[in-house]
């Protein structure tokens, strides 16, 4: 047998194809290093850094006033952006999906502008607009409104960097649904908003959630934006990252980490569901390559 | 030159006559006018007219101001440290995503779901939290940081730092653009390569690469991109010391508490320039790759 020439050729055409044991070794080796060093060493640090001097301490620094007031202010500024990008990003998704026009693929560049500006640059353009020297600064303080440094400039900047999420993760599959679910349900005489409402939305449900999810974590986590806007008054304008910012630059680490092992937990949730999400509807959400 | 014209009768019995016009195809679904609409203002007052009240601040800087701002050996240091730390991390990332992303599509071993999951981890982690993170790990009493201590290596406070956090935050890009490209690989290709007497090292750049190649490029610019204008995980890493380790993102924020919008928004014109040169690249990527390879 040994002298034939096909198991020879069998082997060799296994050997061809995969990698061999040390070449396995060395690779898996090499990636589960990697992302040790960079993915898992962090995340384990913002744990042990909380707890580092025990729960108490963990505690008080996750129930002081300026900690609970900038977990409030984050979760006010979520509230507003995440449903305004909300419902822009489905009339977008509509609009580009459902229709064919000219001038098509310049608006979705548009629409992922935010990915590419630096965060920094977000707040920036708001500052030069809004701002004490800005563009309409002397006419808002001639009328009292406060934009920067205050809840509005926060928000605005945190709709600028998330607006893109969810238009991203929406438009892909409602191009692949097709239109033929909704022109079947206007021909029985269902109203625009029925049929949006009972075709279109069930339809996409699932790409929809994603989008809103990732599009909440940013918001939440949003840091670089936000800064410029802030003005980081104690309390008043800090969200949660400013205020781990503020405690880490006091040199006060424990308060920082138990901040931060806050917005951690919110990673990992919104990871373990993005996950959930990937393994059960698969086909629903096609945009996983994308961030 | 007018497109067809079509009436039939609404709902609610009234004739409606649908003229397409020239610039959309005539569909029967509604609200079209109302969702680019929403789409354009929103669009409009949020991304727009903010970016280009940016360029229009730089400009009436006035072309001496610019050329002095542009100039000045700190924007210059700050450029060429978010430049060239943003190139090192995503050739790293590159590197690095190419392996992981064909161990996670190619290996079978327990815990790779688990770890194919956390790839996402820098997209979903606050860029504070990876930052304070990373620098008291590379402290130098920090877990890493003190193992590198004897030998002289500083990473935290250095530009060395700069990069570290840069790749973090760069991880998930090659790794997403490559690896569904990987799953979607014919065996057949490399089985008949094989069969043809090719053999594994010859397979891997003749065949499985050059299917690759567009999609590690566009992963490569877009951790590119992310790592030029990061801002939050780095800041804390750097130590932020002007000529040295100082960020072009963080010298248009003290510019910004300086009240010098000028020096501000020409250094993040800039930025956007180069920033709108690499989407164009991409697309450029991309159109060359479908018309190469009749896929993305």
């Amino acid at each position: 047998m040994s002298d034939s020439p096909l198991p020879a050729a069998i082997y060799r055409t296994d050997r061809a194809l995969r990698d061999g044991f040390w070449i396995r070794a060395l690779l898996l080796t090499l990636a589960l290093g990697f992302l040790l060093l960079f993915l898992f060493l962090p995340l384990i640090a913002v744990f042990v850094e909380a707890f580092a001097k025990g729960y108490g301490l963990f505690l008080e620094s996750i129930t002081e006033p300026d900690a609970l007031s900038a977990v409030r202010l984050t979760l006010l500024v979520a509230a507003i952006a995440v449903p305004f990008n909300l419902v822009v990003g489905v009339a977008a998704a509509w609009a580009i999906a459902k229709f064919e026009f000219r001038g098509k693929s310049l608006l979705i560049s548009f629409i992922d502008l935010p990915f590419s500006v630096s965060p920094v640059i977000s707040g920036l353009v708001y500052v030069l607009l809004f701002g004490a020297q800005g563009f309409l600064g002397p006419w808002l303080k001639a009328h009292d409104i406060e934009i920067i440094f205050a809840l509005p400039g926060l928000v605005l900047a945190t709709i600028f960097v998330t607006f893109p999420f969810v238009a991203r993760e929406l438009i892909p599959h409602m191009q692949a649904l097709g239109s033929s679910d909704e022109e079947a349900a206007l021909t029985l005489g269902a109203s625009p908003w029925r049929t949006f409402l009972t075709i279109t939305l069930p339809n996409v449900k699932w790409s929809l959630f994603y989008g809103v999810l990732l599009c909440n974590a940013r918001a939440m986590g949003e840091f670089g934006a936000v800064t410029v806007v802030s003005g980081r008054i104690r309390g008043l304008t800090t969200t949660m990252p400013l205020h781990v910012e503020i405690l880490y630059n006091e040199y006060n680490s424990v308060a920082a980490f138990a901040v931060a092992s806050l917005l951690a937990g919110l990673a990992l949730v919104t990871l373990a569901l993005k996950t959930y999400l990937e393994w059960h509807f698969a086909d629903a959400i096609s945009a996983k390559s994308r961030h | 030159m007018a497109g067809p014209s079509i009436s039939f009768t609404s709902r609610r019995g009234d004739c409606v006559a649908v003229t397409a016009s020239s610039w959309r195809q005539p569909s029967i679904l509604p609200g079209f006018g109302l969702s680019l609409a929403i789409t354009i203002s929103a669009l409009s007052l949020i991304v727009l007219i903010p970016l280009a009240a940016l360029f229009l601040k730089a400009a009436s800087a006035g072309p001496a101001d610019i050329w002095a701002i542009i100039t000045s050996a700190r924007t210059q240091a700050a450029l060429r440290l978010s430049f060239g730390a943003a190139l090192f991390s995503a050739i790293l990332n590159a590197i690095f995503g190419l392996i992981i992303a064909w161990v996670l599509v190619r290996y079978r071993f327990p815990g790779r779901r688990l770890l194919d999951a956390a790839v996402d981890l820098p997209f979903a982690l606050p860029t504070a939290v990876a930052g304070i993170a990373l620098a008291s790990i590379y402290a130098p009493n920090g877990w890493i940081g003190a193992l590198l201590a004897p030998y002289n290596i500083k990473v935290a406070y250095t530009p060395l730092g700069v990069m570290v956090a840069l790749v973090f935050i760069g991880l998930p890009f090659v790794v997403r653009t490559v690896q569904p490209v990987l799953e979607e690989a014919d065996a057949d290709i490399e089985e008949a390569a094989a069969l043809l007497g090719a053999s594994r090292l010859r397979t891997i750049f003749r065949v499985i690469l050059p299917g690759i190649v567009p999609a590690l490029l566009t992963g490569f610019v877009l951790a590119f991109a992310r790592a030029v204008g990061e801002y939050g995980s780095v800041i804390f890493i750097a130590g932020n010391v002007p000529m040295f380790s100082e960020i072009a993102p963080l010298l248009i924020v003290i510019r910004l508490e300086q009240f010098d919008y000028a020096g501000a928004s020409v250094v993040a014109t800039i930025m956007l320039i180069v920033s709108f040169a690499l989407i164009l690249a991409i697309n450029g990527i991309q159109s060359w790759s479908r018309g190469r390879l009749g896929h993305v």
